[in-house]
């Protein structure tokens, strides 16, 4: 939004004035209000207005529209300016709706359903001049939503988009995932839900093309969400070159995507917040995944981010209980990967009886068990990571490694600045043993790679942790076998689990 | 159960005498964040403030460290600001957490900081006047408020608003120390004359840098009549 500043001298504000315009009450932003004689109060102290009817002779500006629709967006990211902005919604092309709504017990944001009490706050602002501007601390990364900021939405037609987007991908599938991309592909232009449980290693993007294809020649709108900002930044090129003549975004907290109207989005779960009824077929990665998995706002993200007529994919290699519940009540329909990509079953783990781990690196040292691990992985040239419960642990562990080994070891955790590098000089074998907590569960390929996870029976530790871990080793065709170690002081019902888990797919896979 | 003012992460606050008999504030950051903030204790430059323990032993002399002593050695500062005191380094953290305030307006980050910045800072500015530096009106409304008034407010101590930026500029953070100790003209005014003169003013901002804004903001005020001006900001 544009405003005009009229040499400092203050009287620009953020305040709202409800009048009668050609006998319809209308809202109107003070600085666009000539008549002097006026009661200006921030946006969420107007009484409820009805939207304006529609004016189908209007000539509304296409680059709002584009900007604007399936969206909930500030003023203040919007490019355009005021009039215009006003114009359309007099014209019922846009709808100011109120950033923050009173409800009985408090407040509740509009943009990211946070209703709770801790996380509003107020301060003097500038803006509406309001003593006590109460404004969304939850999506504050997203800029402010406040009392007086209303949140606006694009209630003209609908953006068409063409359906020239052949797929330039020319892989092929293997027998699993074959069956997994007919029956999505199949759903396209339904609704519903359909969960792909893929183990891990399954090469499930290549899953998700066709699927994708059909909706985009259907003009349907995609987002795939997913919780980390790694997978975007991988998922993104790889998309790109898959569909090269269509309009792909990736959001994540940090990225500068102008505001376009693309049709596929590739965003983490939390820059959902922004979109408003928007997509037709939404696929959720990694739905069992913090955070996407308890928290209750996100869900309702999802449910704000879809259009009314919508189809959800759900994927995961391990689908927590209540998913998998339903899917074997046949509540929600269900398609497997039990197979890798390559054919070869996923490594089961093993466990490694290291006494009490806890005190031996009291006193400096590490488990006897342990350390012989190390020093043959050591000689065997191929590189390990090494899982620990947390990231004290991991900086002792790191240290008391180096003292046995002569190969690089180096560690790394979720905020670590230099988290990329690392990982980066761990994939191109810089780093030969690399211990880390369980930020690098997911995701993470690293071809000639064993896994340990030290101090397997901390409580830290659940059963899709553990087939997540252990589903990074063994990756690759050429070096399928991979070892999967669990040293223990006591097995954990997760551990047993995991293993049974993991036997349970490789079954399923030769059947 | 206490909420942490800049994570959100529920915690548990630990249980003190201290903290019963009203000794210690309690805290307001959880743990985890308050870890990360390093209060500035101990060998500090005379006049800036900073840290001596942070940077390498030839960039001091003495009680100064060598930006100060270039401030004093230029004849058009020399001796305008009194001293600067900070209350956390300028780590990579608290950039982190002022930005999220500044930048993404979340105002009530500031609060975290009330009740450690006035037992701290109290007696240095017990008999003077905090007057925050201000933005400029567009750079006001673009934020909705002012950080530096903000920590100003919770300081416990009558606040003046006497200060104006005339100039509407870059951001500070975007510029060199050179450009900044190059600029043109003084982009502050005093607002009200009468009200400082033979007053001890003490400054409010949210970090200093380089020095250059607040000594610029000092220069105004003793040109106007103030006795002294010194300052105090969040980081260093």
């Amino acid at each position: 939004m544009k405003i005009a500043f009229s040499n400092n001298t203050g009287d620009d504000t953020m305040r709202f004035v409800s009048l009668f315009l050609n006998n319809r009450l209308t809202v109107v932003p003070e600085i666009l209000v000539k008549d002097g004689d006026v009661n200006p109060v921030p946006f969420s102290e107007l009484s409820e207005i009805e939207p304006h009817p529609l004016n189908p002779s209007f000539h509304y500006d296409q680059n709002l529209q584009q900007i604007l629709y399936g969206k909930m967006l500030l003023l203040d990211e919007i490019p355009s300016d005021l009039h215009i902005i006003q114009d359309h919604y007099e014209n019922g092309y846009v709808r100011y709706n109120p950033g923050l709504l009173k409800k009985k017990y408090g407040w509740q944001c509009s943009r990211c359903q946070n209703e709770k009490e801790h996380l509003f706050a107020s301060f003097s602002c500038f803006r509406c001049k309001s003593e006590k501007c109460v404004y969304c601390r939850n999506c504050i990364m997203m800029g402010r939503v406040s009392m007086c900021t209303p949140l606006l939405s694009w209630t003209g037609p609908e953006v068409r988009y063409r359906n020239k987007n052949e797929m330039a991908w020319r892989g092929e599938l293997s027998a699993g995932q074959q069956v997994a991309s007919d029956r999505f592909a199949q759903e396209i232009g339904n609704s519903g839900e359909l969960l792909i449980w893929a183990v891990c290693g399954a090469g499930k993007t290549e899953v998700l093309f066709k699927g994708i294809e059909k909706a985009l020649n259907m003009g349907l709108r995609i987002c795939l969400a997913t919780p980390r900002t790694d997978v975007v930044l991988e998922l993104a090129p790889r998309l790109k070159k898959a569909f090269p003549k269509t309009l792909i975004a990736s959001y994540y907290g940090g990225s500068d995507e102008k505001e376009s109207p693309v049709q596929l989005v590739i965003s983490t779960t939390h820059q959902l917040y922004r979109f408003k009824q928007a997509f037709n077929l939404l696929i959720v990665d990694e739905v069992d995944a913090f955070p996407y998995s308890y928290d209750k706002t996100l869900q309702q993200a999802v449910k704000n981010a879809v259009h009314s007529k919508h189809f959800l994919l759900y994927l995961s290699a391990t689908p927590s209980g209540s998913m998998k519940k339903a899917a074997k009540k046949g509540q929600l329909p269900c398609v497997k990967i039990p197979k890798r990509f390559h054919g070869f079953p996923l490594p089961v783990p093993t466990f490694v009886w290291s006494g009490e781990w806890r005190k031996r690196l009291e006193r400096g040292k590490l488990p006897s068990s342990f350390v012989k691990w190390l020093k043959s992985q050591a000689t065997s040239g191929r590189r390990a990571m090494i899982f620990v419960p947390s990231v004290s642990i991991m900086e002792i562990v790191a240290k008391l490694i180096q003292k046995h080994v002569e190969v690089k070891v180096d560690f790394v955790h979720a905020e670590d600045p230099l988290r990329k590098e690392k990982v980066d000089s761990f994939r191109n074998g810089h780093i030969s043993l690399l211990v880390t907590t369980t930020i690098l569960e997911r995701g993470v390929t690293v071809p000639n790679l064993d896994v340990a996870v030290f101090g397997a029976d901390a409580a830290i530790f659940s059963e899709s942790a553990f087939v997540q871990i252990s589903g990074r080793a063994g990756r690759s065709k050429e070096d399928h076998n991979g070892q999967v170690l669990f040293f223990h002081y006591g097995k954990s019902l997760s551990m047993v689990r995991a293993v049974n888990h993991i036997k349970e797919m490789n079954k399923e896979a030769v059947r | 159960m206490s909420y942490c003012y800049y994570c959100h992460q529920a915690y548990s606050e630990t249980w003190s005498w201290a903290l019963f008999l009203g000794l210690a504030n309690f805290p307001l950051l959880c743990q985890t964040c308050a870890g990360k903030l390093q209060l500035i204790k101990g060998d500090i430059c005379r006049m800036c403030g900073r840290l001596f323990s942070l940077f390498p032993e030839q960039y001091r002399q003495g009680d100064f460290c060598n930006d100060c002593i270039r401030w004093e050695q230029d004849e058009e500062w020399k001796g305008i600001l009194q001293q600067n005191r900070s209350l956390y380094v300028y780590n990579d953290f608290l950039k982190e957490v002022i930005a999220k305030l500044k930048y993404r307006g979340d105002a009530e980050v500031m609060k975290a900081f009330h009740s450690v910045a006035r037992s701290s800072f109290k007696s240095i500015y017990k008999n003077a006047v905090l007057v925050p530096i201000p933005l400029s009106d567009e750079r006001h409304y673009e934020r909705g408020f002012n950080q530096a008034e903000l920590l100003a407010l919770g300081l416990g101590r009558p606040v003046e608003l006497l200060l104006k930026r005339t100039v509407h500029e870059e951001k500070q953070s975007k510029k060199t120390r050179r450009e900044r100790m190059e600029r043109k003209g003084n982009p502050f005014e005093v607002m009200n004359p009468s009200n400082i003169v033979k007053e001890n003013i003490v400054l409010i901002d949210d970090v200093y840098t380089t020095g250059s804004t607040l000594r610029s903001a000092a220069k105004v005020l003793l040109d106007t009549g103030a006795k002294t001006v010194s300052s105090l900001t969040l980081g260093r």
